[in-house]
């Protein structure tokens, strides 16, 4: 068993990163995520490790720090909360068409614009159907739990060097701020620049004499040039559908009713299905662990087999599109979301499964 | 005696009597630069250094958009092209990641002076162990010749068509003697590349830089102030001399901070 620890869920980000054998960490401070930034420092990387912590001046600095490092072949992770994920929202497509590992975890807040500081998941769309310009995708990962910010982070980075891609943690201002216990994986040791070299011969790391110089962008003026980087990046979005995706199911078995709910709403759900269940409502809990890849086949199977689906979001309703997708007009299916940076109660969800969905 | 026939005598062909050739670290194809450009000479300056110093396996580039943007394209060496604006800050994390390589940017007036400044001036004042190459031509080249955050008073350009109106459009910004005045930032120059003579001082003064990388004792910022004959709607030899008469009044050449210390103006100039 691994060392286990009350840790903050920022804080189990910071140690996570640290842990994963991350190369650098770029960061702008902001609310409800500013402990990662603060948790690193304290910690010394650079003494434990050798990892490179740095405060950018801006998020738009840290992303293109990220751009810079990834383009070597190094680990490298950022963080940041809504408005600061916006400002990323261009050098994560460029990493995204030049092809770069990096790993960037939202901590989300209200929105829009400055909004609140308080935990929100508005920024489904933003994080699952592009954020920026263009046609890419990246692996978002949704954790639901303090455990969830430490694991997802060691994945995150696997995936994003065996796809070459960005991947995102899409969290919130509550798991982020919530203390918990923690399961810490063993250390994994940084990579030296010998392994670098070697395990990204793409990467700009400076060119021997043995090969031609790499060239790191995301730029093809010939539309037939660019066009394939963009059939490239679309076969290496299909396998990430056929071979990342990840949820979980609480109940569903002899369900009759179901919640499809991600991260904190889960967990509310989670919560809210114990209390509908003591009422005699038979009802289960699917919840989407990778919101892209999104468990489109899997939601479709467990969906098609009960009356009725209520999709909990702090949102005015994002995933409900992805869940009404899956299913088509197989099954009725609603939303109930707050906003703004109100945490539904697990009470007023199940008032809303009996009145939208049962009684509806 | 042509040439040809020269070149033909074995013995003329030795390595102390060749006095012009191409640097190896310049790749073998055609530069995308309007004929007459300053970029090219640049590049082959830069390439020259790096080669003199036998560094080119340690070291990365960085290259900007605007009429550079394909300069990774030219340049043998690894490199990484950045979004607008943001080389100096993909030169940060390069260079704190891999702390024994060689780092420089190379960037143009719009890519660095205005839409970059917040990363410019940033990595110069946490005193960044790299190297800034900056092409300052007074226009945005490539998108057709629109008004720089570097254009002279009274200078046209397709978005000041009847001249710059600092009343209206603000006035030029000299990054340069601005750098100069941030801690972290060891030398600091402007040059030009139009003559002979200039372009061997470009070359010493991008030696220079790379020397202070080498001893790790902070940031070296080089401006070239070139032509750009197409946006300037000049011959290649109108634009040199325009750039001599009106450029270097305002923007003057010679060092501004040599190791670390303001190059104290002498009395009358």
């Amino acid at each position: 068993m691994g060392e286990l620890r009350l840790m903050k869920g920022n804080e189990a980000i910071a140690e996570a990163a640290i842990r994963a054998g991350c190369d650098g960490y770029f960061g702008y401070p902001i609310t409800p995520q500013s402990e990662v930034m603060e948790y690193l420092m304290a910690e010394k990387p650079h003494e434990r490790t050798g990892m490179v912590v740095l405060q950018a001046e801006s998020e738009v600095a840290s992303i293109n720090m990220l751009y810079g490092g990834a383009g070597t072949g190094k680990k490298v992770m950022t963080s940041s909360s809504s408005p600061g994920i916006s400002l990323m929202q261009e050098g994560i497509s460029y990493m995204a068409g030049a092809e770069l590992p990096a790993v960037v975890v939202n901590v989300v807040r209200g929105g829009p614009g400055l909004g609140t500081i308080q935990p929100s998941q508005a920024d489904y769309f933003q994080a699952v159907k592009g954020g920026g310009h263009g046609d890419y995708k990246m692996i978002v990962y949704a954790p639901a739990s303090v455990q969830e910010m430490s694991d997802h982070v060691k994945l995150a980075f696997d995936k994003a060097f065996q796809y070459r891609t960005p991947v995102m943690i899409l969290s919130d201002g509550a798991i982020g701020q919530m203390m918990e216990k923690v399961e810490l994986f063993d250390p994994i040791p940084r990579r030296t620049d010998e392994e670098v070299i070697a395990a990204c011969p793409w990467a700009s790391t400076g060119r021997p004499k043995t090969r031609n110089h790499n060239i790191i962008t995301s730029l093809d003026l010939d539309p037939a040039g660019q066009e394939k980087v963009n059939l490239k990046l679309q076969e290496k979005y299909r396998m990430m559908e056929q071979n990342e995706v990840m949820y979980e199911e609480i109940m569903t078995g002899d369900a009759e009713y179901l919640f499809v709910a991600f991260g904190l709403s889960a967990r509310i759900c989670q919560k809210a299905t114990d209390i509908a269940r003591a009422k005699g409502i038979k009802v289960g809990l699917f919840r989407p662990i990778t919101l892209f890849p999104f468990p489109t086949v899997q939601i479709a199977a467990t969906g098609s087999r009960v009356k009725g689906i209520l999709v909990v979001e702090m949102n005015a309703g994002q995933m409900i599109e992805d869940v009404r997708l899956s299913l088509g007009c197989k099954v009725k299916i609603e939303h109930f979301g707050r906003f703004g940076g109100i945490i539904p109660s697990p009470d007023e969800v199940v008032k809303a499964l009996e009145q939208k969905i049962i009684g509806g | 005696m042509i040439m040809e026939e020269l070149f033909a005598k074995p013995d003329i062909r030795k390595p102390e009597n060749i006095v012009y050739r191409k640097s190896d670290l310049m790749v073998d194809r055609p530069l995308s630069y309007c004929p007459g450009c300053g970029h090219g000479t640049v590049h082959r300056m830069l390439m020259e250094v790096i080669e003199e110093m036998d560094i080119a396996e340690q070291t990365i580039g960085v290259s900007p958009v605007g009429c550079s943007v394909l300069a990774y394209d030219f340049l043998n060496i690894d490199m990484l092209g950045a979004a607008h604006g943001r080389a100096p800050a993909l030169a940060t994390a390069i260079k704190r990641l891999w702390p024994h390589r060689f780092v420089f940017t190379y960037q143009g007036d719009g890519d660095l002076a205005a839409i970059g400044t917040a990363e410019t001036i940033h990595a110069c004042n946490r005193g960044e162990n790299i190297t800034i190459i900056f092409i300052n031509n007074g226009i945005y080249g490539m998108t057709g010749g629109q008004m720089a955050p570097t254009t002279l008073p009274g200078m046209r350009s397709s978005t000041s068509p009847y001249g710059r109106d600092v009343e209206l459009m603000g006035h030029p910004i000299k990054m340069t003697e601005l750098i100069a005045h941030l801690p972290g930032v060891n030398f600091v120059t402007r040059q030009s590349v139009h003559t002979p003579v200039n372009a061997r001082r470009t070359k010493k003064a991008i030696r220079k830089a790379f020397d202070i990388q080498k001893a790790k004792q902070g940031l070296s910022f080089i401006e070239v102030v070139s032509n750009c004959n197409s946006g300037w709607k000049m011959t290649p030899v109108q634009s040199n001399k325009w750039m001599e008469e009106n450029m270097f009044p305002f923007y003057p050449l010679g060092d501004i901070k040599v190791d670390g210390k303001l190059v104290e103006k002498k009395e009358n100039e």
